[in-house]
């Protein structure tokens, strides 16, 4: 099973980042195998809809579940959509993430954020 | 004549200098471009109100025929669409009408279909004609709703028409002042304030439209706006003191020109000084 989580590093130590969305990369890591990979999020930069393109990247990774500090209510439409389940990581290094999850110490993300509407070109 | 008003933000008096500069003329047109939050029409309370609704196409997929190619989610700059589960996922809101993905899709899954954004009314008070766009709350875009404004106007236009715009300088502020012959940008005279000025007289500018500021809620003590204006060779086209009785006038939804001579007088003369701007 694969788990992802937006990350601001390369790497297993790296802090969680405050965006899902706009994260630089996304750490998806596999169950089975012990094996981490990290994408680059092509959404970070995009001027509208980073959530949902976001969202679209984590789909095709073939994650099932997504670790995040929080997440926009469109992207948790494409995500809910592929059957991937939110759970609120924890203010602490990607690894502790995972490893707070395999041992069933996350709780499930039940807030989702109202996107905001900065429309128009600002 | 199209006169645009504009200011850097809400509350600065731009509503109050548009709707003052329709009501002292012999005839005009009143546009209300803030569509987000147009409320002219609480002013001008107009009558024989005709209201439109203003659609947009936006993409709609037939399931059956789309084979998942994702051409139309890797086109979509917008991030409108997303794939999943053997199923193409449209974002209606976010859909700006491009029609690109229409262009791209082989299979032509995709197709439009129209969404109302919003309505624009139309009425009468007194000598002015009031258009007011109103955009459904959670809407990407105002802009065709300003789009049907001017358009709707360049058919019945009276001489002279007073474009309120929408606060700030996004694309919908351009959108509002593109077909405008002089714009008035309208400020407070707080540095916050001078701020905001900046704002749309850097967007002025880059359109190289004619303008001059309405120095707004001016009181005895230095003011910040006025002082950028100087700098800047920015003409002043009339001061607004700061007067209580204007605010509660306001408040009320009364028309200060229509109430008060003073006032009467003040946008009388700044009118006329805009048309020999103008005119120039
Ligand atoms: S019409 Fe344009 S904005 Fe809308 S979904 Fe298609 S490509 Fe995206
Ligand atoms: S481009 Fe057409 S066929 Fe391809 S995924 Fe989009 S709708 Fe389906």
């Amino acid at each position: 099973m694969k788990i992802a989580i937006p990350v601001n590093e390369k790497n297993m130590q790296t802090d969680i980042c405050e965006s899902f969305g706009r994260a630089p990369y996304y750490l998806i890591y596999d169950t089975e195998k012990d094996e981490a990979t990290f994408i680059d999020n092509s959404a970070a930069t995009s001027t509208g809809g980073a959530g949902i393109k976001a969202a679209q990247v984590i789909v095709d990774s073939g994650a099932k579940i997504l670790l995040t500090p929080r997440c926009g209510e469109k992207a948790a439409n494409v995500l809910m959509a592929a059957d991937i389940k939110l759970f609120k990581s924890i203010p602490a290094t990607a690894q502790a993430n995972i490893d707070a999850y395999l041992t069933n110490k996350l709780d499930p993300l039940d807030e989702i954020h109202a996107g905001f509407h900065g429309h128009g070109g600002n | 004549m199209k006169i645009a008003v504009l200011s850097g933000k809400g509350g600065t008096g731009k509503t109050l200098v548009s709707v003052n500069l329709a009501a002292v003329a012999k005839a005009a047109s009143y546009l209300d471009c803030d569509v987000e939050e147009p409320n002219g029409h609480l002013f001008f309370k107009p009558t024989d109100v005709e209201e439109t609704e203003v659609n947009v196409k936006i993409a709609l997929v037939d399931q059956e025929l789309c084979n998942g190619c994702r051409k139309c989610v890797e086109f979509c700059k917008f991030n409108a669409l997303a794939y999943v589960k053997d199923r193409l996922i449209i974002f209606e809101d976010v859909c700006h009408s491009c029609g690109g993905c229409m262009l791209v899709c082989p299979q032509q899954a995709l197709t439009e279909k129209n969404k109302p954004i919003g309505k624009i009314q139309s009425g009468r008070s007194d000598r002015v004609q009031v258009n007011s766009g109103i955009l459904n709350t959670g809407e990407a875009t105002g802009i065709p709703l300003i789009n049907k404004l001017l358009e709707d106007n360049k058919e019945n236009a009276a001489d002279l028409t007073l474009i309120d715009c929408p606060p700030g300088s996004a694309c919908i502020v351009m959108e509002s002042i593109k077909d405008a012959d002089y714009c008035i940008l309208v400020a407070e005279p707080t540095l916050f304030g001078v701020h905001n000025f900046n704002m749309v007289y850097e967007l002025v500018n880059l359109f190289d439209k004619p303008f001059g500021a309405v120095l707004n809620k001016c009181q005895a003590d230095d003011n910040p706006a006025e002082a950028f204006c100087k700098k800047n060779n920015i003409k002043i086209l009339a001061r607004i003191p700061f007067d209580r009785e204007l605010g509660t006038l306001n408040s009320n939804g009364k028309i200060a020109s229509r109430e008060w001579e003073k006032y009467r007088a003040l946008f009388t003369d700044l009118l006329e000084t805009v048309v020999e701007e103008v005119k120039a």
